[in-house]
Parts: structure tokens; sequence; C-alpha cells
């Protein structure tokens, strides 16, 4: 592999870690306040569909994420209604909310624009554009650093960006504010937060909601960004990657940022190199696309240090009365 | 000491799910602008208007009974077993593997060691994510999610690398011999001259299906066993106390939940198929788990679920074919009936429990006065 086709494989990277990498902190910020989310998936194919849809009929790719983080968010209430408010089976409701998605946007899809459950194709300001940083062009000619700084850290889309920010953001947020601590108690043990008068339905509420929020920018960077337009299932299992990078990050915000990346490197390669050529032996595409699934097995049976959730985690807490 | 009458438990909760499931379905179907009613008649037409269509129905009910028992099993013991789709899918493997292994000359040959086929390589596919929970306690969720992934990919990689007989394009195994065909129900009904449409899949499988329900019941409700897995359910101290051990019926229920979602395959696989393709499975794993909700995790409660989502399956496909309603609207109504039915359970629960305590102690009250 020579050096311009590494900058491509690593250019490629970001751009398919970045979906993981906000749907990871969507549910870092769940599952520490408590709730288990493995409606991720769903969450963030609603947003795909309605980011698109509002992009392509208003033309503007910012209305088109408004409606797309809307659409997570109606999902996270409906998750929050039946894990926290009725106290039901969180991890039923996430089975639920991911058909819902799955079946919604298909049915909408087609009776908005009868194009067999897709929207029509974006362009121009229906997407978002790659920013072009300064002296891009004119850093090539010099080696090395040129062609990493024009491929590689210039010309993401705002987005990219915003998820890399969201990791030292939340990182802050979860472990060095009065909220961040509380949430996380929330996750670990809610009869304390609540002896100590603050509210654990707020809270927990309140972290649903940021997940929602968070899923939606995942999903409307996939239909308005990575690709350009929603088509059926798009989200391919993204959802559920985001869970396993998040077990294998241990609920942590800088670990999820390596497993991200570790994961959407994982994909970048087998895009680029369907079955990839060891010399000795000749690794199939299939077996690149299970990786990150076997990982996490791998990383959950605790033979590379112990996966611990938190432990309030999929139990909705009642009240002493 | 209960807050309500039986009945009330097993019938009237789950109906009023299933009503509030159907009224937001309709909802959905006059927001997508067609008529509600409309879409009900071309479905019922479409699933039981004849025998064609109830022999679809029954098809993929066989389907669904098998994986609802399986995801039921596992809730009885307190397991979430969302790996149905992933256990069904490598069922089809061992299906096929032993379909293809001898040159069958009758299918009363080929269905006993089918069975055995689908529902060891079923159980094997559960039986990891059933050590590592009992073992190394992770969770069981998660990891059969992992391993419905690592299903697919391990299927798609041996139908292009072993499986697919050279020279064919098409990414599928060889064709089953003629031997290991199983009889369809049409076939099955002639000898007692009912005349029943010969197109639908259904076939044999469907008794296979009947009898595993009632192997269920006899093994949860009149077995020693069956009564340490739900003991076990109901509390792990309590269970682990009256010495019970948990990696053991950890262990064992989710053996049978894979093995049970594993002879899906014998209907789709060896049934109607009769090779195996890739996405043999078709959601009906997942589809096991709205069966299993709305049963109440019993038999005869999965039986009619079953049937219910092969009617709507059925219906779907029809609806689809008569009108412009794509069959994702099957995936919304199963959406709608798991939501109710398992996440919003105590949302209509709650006022039905004050309603009937409110009555009683009314009942209380007036032979007083």
């Amino acid at each position: 592999m020579d050096y311009a086709t590494l900058l491509q494989v690593l250019d490629s990277t970001f751009r398919l870690a970045t979906p993981l990498l906000l749907a990871c902190l969507a549910g870092l910020y769940s599952e520490r306040a408590g709730i288990f989310d493995i409606g991720l998936e769903g969450k963030m194919l609603a947003a795909a569909f309605l980011s698109a849809a509002v992009a392509f009929v208003t033309g503007s790719v910012w209305l088109g994420l408004l409606a797309g983080i809307a659409a997570s968010m109606l999902l996270s209430i409906i998750h929050g209604l039946a894990s926290i408010t009725f106290r039901g089976n969180q991890l039923i409701s996430g089975v639920a909310i991911n058909f819902l998605a799955s079946g919604l946007t298909v049915l909408v899809a087609q009776a908005w624009f009868a194009q067999g459950g897709r929207t029509p194709s974006l362009s121009g300001a229906g997407r978002f554009s790659p920013w072009e940083w300064p002296f891009a062009e004119a850093i090539i000619p010099v080696p090395v650093v040129g062609p990493l700084y024009n491929e590689l850290i210039s010309g993401h889309t705002a987005i990219v960006y915003l998820a890399l920010a969201m990791v030292p953001i939340s990182w802050y947020v979860l472990f060095r504010t009065r909220f961040g601590l509380r949430l996380r108690a929330v996750g670990e043990n809610p009869a304390a937060v609540d002896t100590a008068g603050v509210s654990v339905v707020g809270l927990r509420f309140a972290a649903v909601a940021i997940c929602g929020v968070l899923c939606g920018v995942a999903g409307a960077y996939l239909a308005t960004s990575l690709q350009a337009g929603f088509v059926k299932e798009m989200t391919a299992g993204r959802g559920y990657i985001a869970l396993a990078a998040l077990i294998f990050a241990k609920w942590r915000p800088w670990y999820a940022l390596y497993a991200c990346l570790l994961f959407g490197f994982l994909q970048a390669i087998a895009l680029r190199f369907q079955n990839l050529d060891l010399g000795l032996f000749t690794v199939p595409v299939e077996f690149m696309d299970a990786l990150p699934y076997i990982l996490t097995v791998v990383i959950l049976a605790g033979f590379v240090g112990k996966a611990i959730p938190p432990r309030a985690g999929g139990e909705p807490y009642v009240k002493e009365r | 000491m209960d807050k309500m009458p039986r009945w009330a438990d097993v019938l009237l909760i789950p109906l009023i799910s299933l009503l509030l499931a159907a009224i937001l379905s309709a909802l959905v179907i006059l927001a997508i602008g067609e008529n509600p009613v409309e879409a009900l008649g071309y479905m019922v037409e479409g699933a039981l208007g004849s025998t064609y269509g109830w022999g679809y129905t029954l098809y993929y009910a066989t389907n669904f009974i098998f994986t609802g028992l399986a995801v039921a099993i596992a809730f009885h013991a307190s397991l979430f077993n969302i790996g149905g789709e992933g256990q069904a899918t490598l069922g089809g493997l061992g299906v096929a593997l032993v379909c293809l292994a001898l040159p069958w000359p009758h299918w009363t040959l080929a269905l006993p060691a089918a069975v055995i086929g689908g529902a060891a390589f079923g159980a094997f596919w559960a039986a990891i994510p059933a050590y590592l929970q009992a073992k190394r306690g992770s969770h069981i969720v998660i990891t059969t999610i992992m391993f419905n992934y690592i299903a697919f990919a391990l299927i798609i990689y041996l139908l292009n690398n072993g499986l697919k007989p050279i020279g064919q394009m098409e990414s599928s195994s060889a064709r089953f011999p003629e031997g290991a065909a199983l009889p369809t129900l049409h076939e099955m009904l002639a000898v007692v001259g009912i005349p029943f449409s010969k197109a639908p899949p259904v076939n044999i499988s469907l008794f296979l299906a009947l009898a595993a329900a009632w192997g269920v019941w006899l093994l949860l409700w009149r077995t020693p066993l069956g009564f340490e897995i739900r003991a076990f359910g109901k509390s792990e101290p309590a269970g682990r106390y009256a010495g019970i051990s948990p990696t053991k019926i950890i262990m064992i229920t989710m053996l049978i939940s894979g093995g049970l979602a594993g002879l899906m395959a014998i209907n789709t696989v060896m049934g109607e198929a009769e090779r195996l393709v890739n996405n043999s499975v078709q959601n009906a794993g997942f589809i096991g788990i709205a069966v299993a909700l709305m049963g109440r995790s019993h038999p005869v409660g999965i039986l009619i679920a079953g049937l219910l989502f092969g009617f709507l399956v059925q219906g779907g496909a029809e609806l689809a074919f008569w009108t412009s309603i794509p069959t994702e609207l099957i995936i919304v109504i199963q959406a709608l009936v798991i939501l109710f039915t398992g996440a919003l359970d105590n949302m209509v629960r709650m006022p039905v429990e004050a309603l009937f305590s409110r009555r009683r102690l009314a009942a209380k009250a007036t032979p007083a006065e």
C-alpha cells in the first residue's frame, strides 16, 4: 500500500467512523444514565430519512438536519416514555423502535416520493459541502505533510469535525460537570441521586434526549453527507456497530473515538479492497464485515479486560414510598 | 392478592394492546392516503379467502410458531434471545448440509436427520452467547445481536465459497435430492380427499411446529426441568437458594431456544426453497419476539399469535400486490405490537388494574351497607 492509498483509506476511515462515533456517543449518554438503548439503529434510520426528505423539499441541508434531529427525538421520547415513565423493558422498547423506523421510513417515503421507498437524490445545497481548509491546495507540493493536510485533515463536511469535537466535549460534560456526575450516578445508583434530592426521571430523560439529538445528527450525516439521499435500510447495522463500539470502549468517550476509528478503518478496508490479499492467505470481505462483532464478543467475554456496564443499566427506577 | 382476575391478564390486556396497535396502524394507513377498511378487506381476502391464501398464511405461521417458541422459552428463564434470526440462519445451514450429504431415498428418512441437523446448528449458535452469559456475565442480548451479524456474514461467505456448485452464478447451494422433498399440505390432504391449493409451500413442518408447541408446554409445566427454568426466571436468587444451577438453566434453555429457532429452517429451507439461499429467514427470527410477547410466552398464545402474524405477512403481501401500500406496513404493525404488548405493557396494565381494584373495593363495600 503506497502513501496515497493509505491516505485515501484513512480519509474514508474518518468519513465512515463519523456516524458510528455520533451514535456511539449517543448511546454513551443514554447508557451512562442507566437506559439501555438498542434503538440507535432505528433513530439513525428515521433521521436519515426525514433529513433527506426535508433537505430535498426545502433545498436546505440545515433544515434537513433539524428535521432529522426531530425524527430521532420523537423516537427517543417513545423510548423514554416506555422505559422511564412506564418502567417497561428497555431492550424490547429498543427492538420496537428499530422496527418502527425500518417500516415507517419506507412506507412514508413511498407515499411521499413514490420512488420505491427512497428519496430523490440530493444535490447542491441539499447536501453538506466539504470544508476546504486554508492553503489546502497550495500545500500539496510539500512532501508527506502536504497530501496529509489536503487529503486527511481538510475537505470533510462540518459534521465530521463536529463528531470529533463531541469527544472532548462529552468527556468534559460527563466527567467534569455537576450534570455529568449526576448523570453517571443515576446509571450506577439512582436511589442515591434521588436521596440527594435530584430528579432521577428528569436526568434520565435529559440523557435520552441528548441521545436523540446525536443519533439525529448521525442519521442526517448518512443521508446528506456520506450519501446523497435516503435509501431503504441505509444504516445497514451501523447502530449495532456503534453499540459494539460502546462496549469496546467500555462506556468511555475517548475510547469510543478509538473504537469507532478502528471499526471505521475496517469498513474502509472492506470497501476499498474487497478480499484482502495478505500474501500468505486472503481475508474474505465477509470476515472484515463481521470483525467488529467478533471483536466485541471477545471483549464481552472478558478475555481482553472486562467490560462492565453501568450498574443500574436496564433497570427502571421505582421511587420508594 | 391478585390485582385483577386471570382472564383480564390473559385476554383483556393483550386485546387492548392489540387494539391500540390496530388503531395506530389504521392511522398510519390513513396518513399515507389509503383506506384502512379497504386495506383490511384486501388482507382478509388475500390471506383467508381461499385455500391458496390459507396455505401461505399457515406457511408463515409455521415459521413464527418456531421462532415465537424460541423467544418464549428464553423469556421464561428471564433471558431475552434476540438472536433467533442468526440461529435460524445457522439452522438453515444445518438442514442444507444434512439434505445434501446423502442421496435421500425418502422424506421419512431425511426429515428426522434434518431436524437433528437444524436443531443442532441453531442450538450451537445459541450456545456461545449462553456460555458467555453463564460463565463470563456478558449480556446475552448484546452477544446474540452480534451473533446475528456474524451468522449473516458466515452464510454469505459459505454460499459463495463451497456451498455454491461450480459454474453457478447465483449464490445458493445445490438443489436438494428429490427424496428430501417434504410432503405439502396439498398432498397430505389429498390422501383424505380434501381439496387444497397446490401452490402454497405449506408442508408437514406445520405439524412439526404444533408438536413443538405441545413439547414446550409439556417441558415447561409438566417436568422438573421446566419448573426449574420458570423458578429461575422468576427469581434468580431464589432459584439459586433452591439449588438450581444458573449455568445449567441458562445453557439448557438457550440450547432449546436456539434449537427451536433452527427448526424453522425445516419449513423454509427444506420445505419451500429446497436449497439454501441467502436471507432464508426473512425477519421471522425478529417477528418471533412479537409473537412471544403477544402470546404471553404460552404455547397456546404463541399458536394464536403465530397465526395472526402469518395472516399479517400473507395479507401484507397481497396488499402490496393490489394497492400501492408496500409490505413494510407489516414491519410497522409488528413494531406497534412489540411496543404495546412489550415495552408499554404497564401503560395498558396500570389503568386496567386500577379499574379492577376500584370495582373490588366497591364490591366489598356494598354488602356492608
